[in-house]
């Protein structure tokens, strides 16, 4: 909810967000590229743990920075952030100077002991990844087991009573007609359920086609979200809102603005979904570290300037879909001030028809675990 | 919000200075409320060293009764957020 007061008028919130805040609202901190499953559309590549990454006390040094700055809370990812042997220190650490925690996780390593000490924690939130409401479903994205895996980790948060955890949904092709099989699920366990839109990051690239929703699943989602008072999005369908009435949310792209990532060795890109060189702010360990680079950065700078006059300018649905996702748009070879693949206008596929596939850019960080080749040897 | 009660910043907010007024944080509820004015915000932190909410908002009214109404009730909506409580 907003308050207001003036009798003067004073510019929309979304309008003044545009400019950038002080500090982030939503940030997002990946802790590891290491990673016990290798989902097909990870948006981080992550498989394998980069040397490189922060040390516990350089972690410690970025939790300092982010209380300093206000920032109340921090959705940490990974990579699965459970395989960090110092997480639990780490959260510990943010939760006493008052940096609240949402972590995700894939649930593996979340044991009996596990959900018990989660559950004695306050100011903390856990967010467990499923994206098929049976095994079958499931399982060909996140990997064999890791449906009953996630399972029994919501059990376990249960028999803790850690209270309202949630479930992150990414909408594919193939469960979109899922959805109210996943709120029947979330409300089975007092869970909350969080929806969000599949991009073709990290290794989403190489699926995103095949798994992103058709145009009337699209509608799909939108309906039903606008017939649900308690679902979270991230805010991501944004792009949806040019259908009807707006989705609830800033509706905006956030990237750089409200929103940014620090990736596991330090870097800072501009959201969790542009791991590229392009969109690259900085690193935490630079002199002057998160605060410079939030603050001063030449991209995060520009990236708060009004837009460039594109092809969406002209569009009546502008106002409301305001273009688009950025990353989505980057990662399908569309030039970021065109329609998003994914417009409900349908200006979209035309754009998308016109790039040559092999111009298409990849994250520049890539930890995917090398892939497993089978040996057989062959007696004569 | 009963205006004549004394009132105060909850101790469950965190408020960060933005270049528009305020963003507040409520640490149970994990809503994010936004103070748009500088002048709310100034307001807010006045609550505490008067002895009720008409006080404080007759000091930053200054006579101007209009804006005392529109004062009062963007601290009543504060108050249901969980912004502001009784002290």
């Amino acid at each position: 909810m907003n308050v207001e007061l003036t009798k003067k008028p004073v510019p929309r919130l979304v309008d003044q967000l545009q400019y950038g805040l002080s500090a982030p609202i939503c940030m997002t901190w990946e802790l590891t590229y290491a990673c016990n499953l290798e989902c097909v559309h990870c948006l981080s590549s992550s498989g394998q743990r980069d040397p490189r990454e922060l040390t516990t006390e350089e972690a410690k040094g970025v939790i300092d920075e982010l209380a300093a700055l206000k920032v109340f809370y921090v959705n940490v990812g990974g990579g699965e952030p459970l395989v960090r042997r110092d997480f639990f220190e780490l959260l510990d650490y943010a939760i006493g100077k008052r940096v609240g925690v949402k972590f995700s996780t894939n649930g593996y390593l979340l044991d009996e002991a596990k959900a018990k000490r989660l559950a004695e924690m306050d100011y903390l939130d856990i967010q467990l990844s499923l994206d098929g409401a049976d095994a079958a479903t499931n399982d060909p994205i996140r990997g064999e087991g890791s449906y009953a895996a996630v399972l029994k980790a919501m059990d376990n948060l249960k028999a803790a009573d850690f209270g309202p955890f949630k479930i992150s949904v990414v909408a594919t092709r193939h469960n979109v007609s899922q959805l109210d099989e996943f709120k029947a699920l979330a409300d089975s366990y007092g869970a909350q359920l969080r929806v969000t839109r599949l991009r073709p990051s990290g290794r989403g690239v190489d699926v995103y086609q095949e798994l992103r929703p058709t145009q009337a699943q699209q509608r799909e989602i939108y309906n039903w979200l606008m017939n649900q008072t308690d679902v979270l999005t991230g805010d991501s369908f944004f792009h949806l809102s040019a259908l009807g009435e707006s989705l609830p949310g800033l509706n905006m792209c956030g990237a750089g603005r409200v929103v940014c990532l620090i990736d596991p060795i330090g870097d800072v890109y501009a959201c969790p979904f542009v791991i590229h060189d392009e969109f690259m702010a900085g690193n935490v360990r630079d002199d002057g570290g998160f605060a410079k680079v939030w603050k001063e950065s030449e991209l995060f700078l520009s990236l708060r300037e009004p837009g460039a006059e594109g092809a969406c300018n002209s569009c009546g649905a502008y106002d409301a879909c305001k273009g688009g996702c950025m990353a989505t748009k980057f990662f399908t070879g569309l030039p970021l001030d065109g329609p998003d693949p994914d417009c409900v206008k349908g200006y979209g596929d035309d754009a998308l028809a016109a790039v040559d596939q092999a111009s298409i850019p990849h994250s520049t960080q890539d930890h995917s675990k090398p892939q497993r080749v089978a040996i057989t040897s062959a007696r004569s | 919000m009963n205006s004549t009660a004394p009132h105060q910043l909850s101790s469950r907010i965190g408020l960060r200075p933005e270049p528009f007024g305020a963003m507040a944080y409520h640490f149970d509820t994990r809503r994010l409320v936004f103070l748009k004015t500088p002048a709310l915000v100034d307001l807010v932190h006045s609550l505490e060293s008067f002895d009720s909410v008409d006080q404080a908002v007759a000091s930053a009214a200054a006579g101007d009764e209009h804006k005392a109404t529109l004062l009062v009730a963007a601290l009543s909506s504060l108050e249901e957020a969980g912004v502001i409580c009784e002290r």
